[in-house]
């Protein structure tokens, strides 16, 4: 079989909804739609989930929450994953309340812990993205 | 005039690791479709309702590409798309439809197999994401550039975050897996009929997403099913045991698992809840168990949130009882997934077919003595798309 080409990893294609939310995590910013009661939701829609509600603004929220559940990758969860391994797929909740999907970096995959605090860590990956991944918080 | 279904007769191909003999999905609807009314009894001009998965000849009007091909006219046509909790969802369907008079005679058909190869075709990586990286897509946007791409990614968050609530003991999960090891060994079309395992083995097969090891993973395989239901008056004519269904239930809550309201809860338990007041029946009156088994955990949870024990118990529940088929709780009889393989789109039917034959008392080798009741789920999506239902033979 002829060596199959370096597969790229996937990138998010931002959308005139969602532009707002990537070109704040390009300044380092956390940026999160919210409600007309001030909550907090993910990912950005035109009405809040599971409402009516459409009268939504954009809130910078502290880049900070607790690990929620994760795996750790040992075998590439996709073709374009294989390379990465090992490394930790993750569910965060942010303090702010919802939970986002991440990576988590900075640490020994065998050292992550379900409840553990953690801090957003902003990457390049293109001149457009910005990937927002975590990492365990210094005390 | 109140209309009653039955189920009358259903084929199943042995699952297989590696397909000999590649066919168009048309083709397989129409091969398993047939060998199933032989297999009931009746004829194909007795049918006027198809139910199928997604035919990769027909992206789009599919079903009438199905019965285009079969050759018949059909009162019901659909496609069903819930992943592995498909067959559950197409049989409640074709009750539904029967019992409200739509039509009179359905089958529901499931196939995963290959086609014969396109020599157009390329290699494209991007078939990994099932689809979810389309232009647009939240799961593209916010999941996939993160690694959480397959189920197994997205179970093991499952299971680590039940680890952390309640707790449970790999060798316990590790059970479930060998005793459908047990199980397979029982069933001729069983992928691992002749490779029974030990806890020892779960345990020491690689971790693949932590915590879920190897052999706690189905194997994916190929295959194909198809199941008949007919109206209650025609039932009575035909060879095989008539079996209702009594109750049935449905819940889909999300799509990628980081948006599920719960991670520990799963969506099953509404289903369940719906299925079992439903039918008016019992949780302990239940003779068989079949449950969609993509991963241990699946088995775990749907234990727990169909009712058996509280929550957190599932585990002290498996410890406590015996899951094979001669066992006091017979649980996936056939082997289920881990022990039959996972037949594709037809891994989930394969939980129907199994409670079909119990009730009918075709069951052979793993035959439950006396049985006429089965309790049977099906599990879609990333623990995101759940179908209970409650069999009872007439």
């Amino acid at each position: 079989m002829p060596d199959r080409p370096t597969i790229p990893l996937p990138l998010p294609k931002p959308t005139p909804l969602t532009q707002p939310f990537w070109d704040a995590a390009k300044q380092r910013k956390l940026l999160l739609p919210r409600d007309s009661a001030g909550r907090y939701f993910f990912y950005p829609r035109p009405i809040a989930p599971g409402s009516m509600d459409d009268q939504l603004d954009w809130g910078e929220v502290d880049p900070s929450g607790t690990i929620y559940s994760f795996t750790i990758d040992r075998r590439g969860t996709a073709p374009a994953f294989v390379g990465q391994v090992p490394y930790v797929i993750a569910i965060v909740e942010l303090d702010a309340g919802p939970h986002l999907t991440t990576n988590i970096i900075g640490c020994e995959v065998d050292d992550v812990r379900v409840g553990m605090r953690v801090e957003a860590v902003f990457e390049d990956v293109s001149d457009e993205i910005t990937l927002i991944k975590f990492t365990p918080t210094r005390s | 005039m109140t209309r009653r279904a039955a189920i009358v007769g259903l084929a199943e191909w042995p699952t297989q690791r590696k397909w000999d003999e590649p066919m168009f999905m048309l083709e397989a609807y129409s091969r398993l479709t047939h060998e199933a009314l032989e297999d009931a009894g009746m004829e194909l001009s007795e049918v006027d309702g198809i139910l199928s998965s997604a035919i990769p000849e027909s992206r789009m009007f599919g079903p009438s590409a199905v019965a285009e091909y079969l050759g018949i006219p059909v009162n019901f046509a659909e496609v069903v798309d819930l992943g592995g909790a498909t067959g559950v969802g197409q049989v409640w369907r074709a009750v539904a439809a029967i019992e409200a008079g739509v039509c009179d005679t359905c089958v529901c058909m499931l196939a995963t197999v290959p086609a014969p190869r396109d020599p157009a075709a390329t290699w494209d990586p991007s078939r990994a994401y099932i689809g979810a990286d389309a232009w647009g897509a939240p799961h593209g946007q916010f999941d996939i550039p993160y690694g959480l791409v397959n189920p197994n990614a997205h179970f093991a968050m499952v299971a680590q975050r039940y680890m952390y609530e309640y707790d449970v003991a790999p060798e316990t999960l590790a059970k479930i897996a060998v005793q459908q090891r047990y199980n397979a060994a029982a069933n001729p079309k069983a992928v691992f009929r002749n490779q029974p395992i030990t806890i020892d083995d779960v345990i020491n097969s690689p971790m693949i997403v932590d915590p879920i090891h190897m052999l706690e993973i189905v194997m994916p395989c190929q295959g194909g099913a198809a199941i008949v239901i007919t109206t209650e008056e025609r039932a009575k004519q035909l060879p095989h045991r008539p079996v209702h269904l009594t109750g049935f239930g449905e819940r889909v809550t999300h799509k990628s698992i980081t948006y599920a309201p719960s991670l520990t809860q799963i969506p099953i338990k509404e289903a369940a809840d719906r299925a079992f007041a439903m039918a008016g029946a019992e949780r302990s009156a239940m003779d068989v168990f079949s449950f969609y088994d993509c991963y241990t955990i699946t088995v775990l949870l749907t234990i727990e949130d169909s009712g058996y024990c509280a929550k957190g118990q599932g585990g002290a529940f498996i410890d406590a009882h015996d899951l094979r088929f001669n066992g006091d709780y017979p649980l996936n009889t056939h082997g289920g997934q881990l022990g039959a393989g996972q037949a594709g789109m037809a891994g989930g039917m394969s939980h129907i077919t199994e409670g079909i034959l119990q009730v009918q008392g075709r069951a052979e080798a793993r035959q439950v003595p006396n049985c006429n009741t089965a309790y049977i789920t099906g599990t879609g999506g990333f623990m995101s798309e759940q179908a209970a239902m409650i069999l009872e033979g007439a």
